[in-house]
């Protein structure tokens, strides 16, 4: 192809713009369109102020992993031990705060710090002895498992602490309760104070960006996607924000959940090491021949999936009061699901955050309706498995078509 | 003798947004060997993608001729029925069948869909036969050279029965004995009677072999030259490229040669995989400030394993030696170390070890020095623009915008981008291998100025080439490389095409 000689910044039209980025605003609409069929099918029960609560508490642990699933995945990598990791960590911190009585704010650390073990575990051979990274994590996802079982010699340990419990199950207190004006019908002030400071933000550094571009020159999208994104994000947060007041505010697992997101979306988009994970799942000898240690990159990147695994498999045996050898099973494929649904590539070097989130919500609230609506296990898997499908293929379809 | 046997007449191909052939007219005669030439983007690949059936018919305007009849191509097999056989520069070979496999993959001599072994390697030794190659049929395509590589592409053409060979640019990957020995096989055709098409930036090459020559520029036919009726110098086809005459297509520079910045003494490295055999003996030499110094030889000669072991010991084992910058020693023992030391390597493999293709401009400017525009770990957006907007300009690198990805560059643009990385890096010498490799000679000359700029502001460049025109004419001082060995040091005055092959040669004799 001849390469386009102009110099000149060509300012694309709306619909290059949408063309361009058919696969972010397909997710959110993806995502928009499976919520309200499940809130028709189910009569309402998707939205109600339970179910939501539900639904986060449910998928809190999958949209975790599938932070630190991203970046293995951008990295040109693949983790098949996640699910084993949560339940081996769930059996230990059975055995540490159960059988010897520790205290949770010396286990939950300690938890973290094993989850960190396991994943350098695995990234060592992955990242130092080029062994690929499907086959080391499939033996440590058997050896992880094995682990769990031998750990609580194949009966399941329970019940949790309280305060260890408050990991899944607390919500943040509701301190502004003398403010409320309709203490009837809101329950929880401070759910709703959060989400709608949250939304004006949201608002306010999405101007302020397009602002500084502007001066700058950069392509800003156009104004009417941004009006339009700003919108359906800020009516459903807030619906979602006034729902949860009415029942019991904000879960904490919520608040984690959101932190790291946010956390994860600044590493991915504006940090080094960010930058240089794109770069290595793009082109691993160009990147090493730049001068970037890709063997220490790619060894970070499995200890931090080890960490995040540990903090869900906490989180999970939290919820369920009970470390069981089966925990965990089958979890590694949502995540991987979520982040590839997410759009991420499996080749490398492509993939954001806000998708492998969008995508373990699809997964999250598809698993949620089907089950309101009574749809077995069965079925539930095929259908989930269409959708991946069909996720990958709009991707393909898409490229190709560009 | 004028039996045409293919013409393509008003051929016009449009993409979305650019008119990649314009009313091209193409017309070989049966038994010729026909070079088709232009720069890069000119449309070449895409003419033959056209009369391949790449591009199916419908898709593009205008008519194809071949062996008397109107044609219309709607897939690759169509035009292959018919003896078109097209070799693509980057070769369609699996490396880990064998040569036989290969040659009948897609093709088997088989009953029922089981193959008969005897018969394919009996045919295979014909066809190995043919093009000259002594290796067994059993041998796998990773344990030949690519010179092989390509023999056994044009045994797989003739397999099919091809009576217009197509070649796109053969000879780019092959050192100077492996492409003679093309040359001379494309010439033993013609006197079978053969026609092929060769696609070629190598015009040397091309004046040897060719009957006619067409030239393409822009998307469009510029003339077609006969060698039989008239002499065709390279000046009078660069001239037809270029659509001006290129006088010289060296930038002048008048050296300032300043203290030894680069000293490597001792230099000996064994190979990287075998790895009792030592590749590099004893390899000693110097690059001076404001000084650009050549490395010549071979393919296989040492070169690209002496700079990428220098740099960061990225090839090899058990490297020893010593590296001086300066005159104080340094530590090369990684990449970051060699960076810090003020190495920058730009690779001759610019898609695989260059750059993040699906990366833009911006993002591959800046990726060895991101600490620059960053602090405490985030990237400062802004700053980073600018460094990636300034370089762009400053090396003219052709572009939308710094967003662009590089997938979708031109080859000039993409090594100027692959220059910027390793610029912004501040480094005291460039080790540039290769680097006007595939890509065309307008942007050649532009790599030279930038290089000239370089030496100018008294930076030392190692240059490692193939090509001994660009090495005569850029070079204050060439080394003459042969079985990793440094065999010979010229000076300007002493270099030449003839005293850097005797030096070669002589080397040769010895070991």
């Amino acid at each position: 192809m001849v390469a386009d000689t102009s110099t000149q910044n060509n300012k694309p039209s709306i619909g290059d713009y949408l063309k361009n980025n058919i696969r972010e605003y397909g997710l959110l609409v993806a995502l928009v369109v499976i919520m309200l069929f499940f809130q028709f099918v189910t009569n309402g029960v998707l939205f109600k102020p339970v179910n939501i609560t539900n639904l986060v508490l449910q998928n809190s642990f999958i949209v975790i992993m599938a932070l630190g699933m991203l970046l293995i995945i951008v990295a040109g990598h693949i983790d098949l031990s996640v699910g084993s990791i949560v339940a081996f960590i769930g059996a230990i911190s059975a055995i540490m705060l159960v059988k010897w009585g520790l205290p949770a704010f010396v286990v939950i650390p300690a938890c973290l710090v094993v989850g960190g073990i396991m994943g350098a575990a695995q990234g060592y051979w992955v990242a130092y002895q080029k062994i690929p990274s499907f086959i080391v994590t499939l033996a440590g996802m058997l050896v992880f498992r094995g682990l769990t079982y031998v750990v609580l010699g194949g009966r399941p340990i329970g019940p949790f602490p309280k305060e260890f419990q408050l990991l899944s199950t607390g919500f943040v207190p509701d301190f502004l309760y003398f403010l409320n004006p309709a203490p009837e019908m809101i329950q929880n002030l401070v759910a709703l104070v959060a989400v709608v400071a949250l939304v004006a933000y949201a608002i306010y550094a999405g101007i302020r960006d397009r602002r500084i571009n502007e001066q700058h020159g950069t392509e800003n999208e156009p104004f009417i996607f941004f009006a339009i994104q700003m919108a359906v994000i800020a009516v459903v947060a807030l619906f979602i924000g006034f729902q949860l007041a009415t029942y019991r505010g904000l879960p904490n697992v919520l608040i984690a959940m959101a932190v790291l997101i946010a956390l994860y979306t600044f590493i991915t988009t504006r940090s080094t090491i960010g930058r240089r994970i794109y770069a290595m799942g793009g082109n691993v000898k160009a990147t090493k021949l730049s001068g970037i240690n890709t063997e220490r990159l790619t060894f970070y990147t499995f200890v931090n999936m080890g960490v995040l695994a540990a903090l869900a498999g906490m989180i999970i045996t939290a919820r369920l009061n009970s470390a069981t050898p089966k925990a965990g099973q089958g979890f590694e494929l949502d995540v991987i699901a979520a982040c590839f649904i997410g759009g991420a590539s499996a080749s490398g070097g492509v993939g954001k955050i806000i998708g492998a989130v969008i995508g373990a919500f699809i997964m999250g609230v598809m698993n949620n309706g089907m089950s309101i609506m009574g749809i077995g296990i069965d079925y539930q898997q095929l259908i989930k498995g269409l959708v991946l499908l069909a996720a990958v293929f709009f991707d393909v379809y898409n490229k190709n078509k560009g | 003798m004028d039996n045409i046997i293919l013409e393509m007449r008003g051929i016009t191909k449009t993409f979305p947004g650019v008119k990649a052939l314009d009313n091209v007219s193409f017309k070989v005669r049966e038994g010729e060997i026909h070079a088709l030439v232009g720069e890069n983007g000119a449309g070449k690949s895409t003419l033959m993608k056209v009369l391949s059936g790449v591009y199916p018919a419908g898709t593009y305007e205008g008519e194809i001729h071949y062996g008397g009849e109107a044609r219309r191509f709607s897939t690759i097999s169509d035009s292959e029925d018919l003896g078109i056989i097209i070799i693509h520069q980057e070769l369609a070979l699996v490396p880990l069948l064998s040569i036989a496999e290969n040659i009948f993959l897609g093709n088997e001599i088989a009953s029922n869909g089981v193959i008969h072994w005897p018969q394919t390697f009996a045919r295979t030794q014909e066809l190995l036969k043919k093009v000259g190659l002594s290796e067994s049929p059993a041998t796998l395509i990773t344990d030949i050279g690519v010179g092989k590589q390509q023999l056994v592409e044009i045994a797989k053409a003739l397999s099919k029965k091809v009576r217009l060979l197509i070649l796109d640019e053969p000879t780019a990957s092959l050192n100077e004995t492996d492409s003679d020995a093309l040359l001379k096989l494309l010439m033993e055709f013609r006197t079978q009677g053969m026609t092929s098409i060769i696609i070629s930036h190598k015009l040397n090459e091309i004046r040897k072999v060719a009957d006619q020559i067409t030239i393409l520029r822009d998307g469009g036919t510029v003339e077609t030259l006969d060698c039989q009726t008239e002499d065709v110098g390279e000046d009078r086809i660069i001239k037809g490229m270029v659509g001006r005459a290129m006088e010289d297509r060296y930038p002048p520079r008048e050296p300032k040669i300043g203290e030894t910045l680069l000293e490597v003494k001792n230099w000996n490295v064994f190979h990287q995989h075998h790895r009792d055999r030592q590749f590099l003996h004893d390899v000693n030499f110097t690059v001076r400030a404001g000084e650009v110094v050549g490395i010549a030889g071979l393919m296989g000669a040492g070169r690209t394993e002496t700079a990428m072991s220098i740099f960061g010991k990225s090839w090899g084992h058990k490297i020893t030696g010593d590296v001086t910058m300066r005159g104080k020693p340094v530590d090369v023992s990684t990449i970051p170390r060699a960076i810090d030391a003020g190495l920058a390597y730009v690779t001759e493999d610019r898609k695989q070890l260059g750059l993040v293709l699906i990366n833009n401009i911006k993002e591959n400017t800046t990726l060895s020095n991101l600490k620059a525009v960053a602090a405490n770990g985030v990237i400062d957006d802004r700053k980073e623009a600018k460094v990636a907007s300034d370089y762009r300009s400053k090396l003219r690198i052709r572009s939308h915008s710094i967003y662009q990805e590089t997938v979708n560059l031109s080859g000039g643009n993409q090594q100027k981008v692959v220059l910027s990385k390793w610029l912004f890096t501040n480094p005291e010498v460039l080790i540039l291998d290769e680097p006007t490799r595939g890509i065309d000679i307008g942007a050649k000359y532009e790599i030279y100025t930038i290089i000239n700029q370089l030496a100018a502001e008294g930076k030392g460049i190692l240059m490692i080439s193939s090509e001994m025109p660009e090495l005569l004419g850029t070079c204050d001082r060439i080394y003459v490389m042969n079985e990793g060995r440094i065999v010979a040091e010229l000076s300007k005055a002493e270099a030449s095409q003839e005293s850097i092959m005797r030096a070669i040669m002589r080397s040769g004799e010895k070991h």
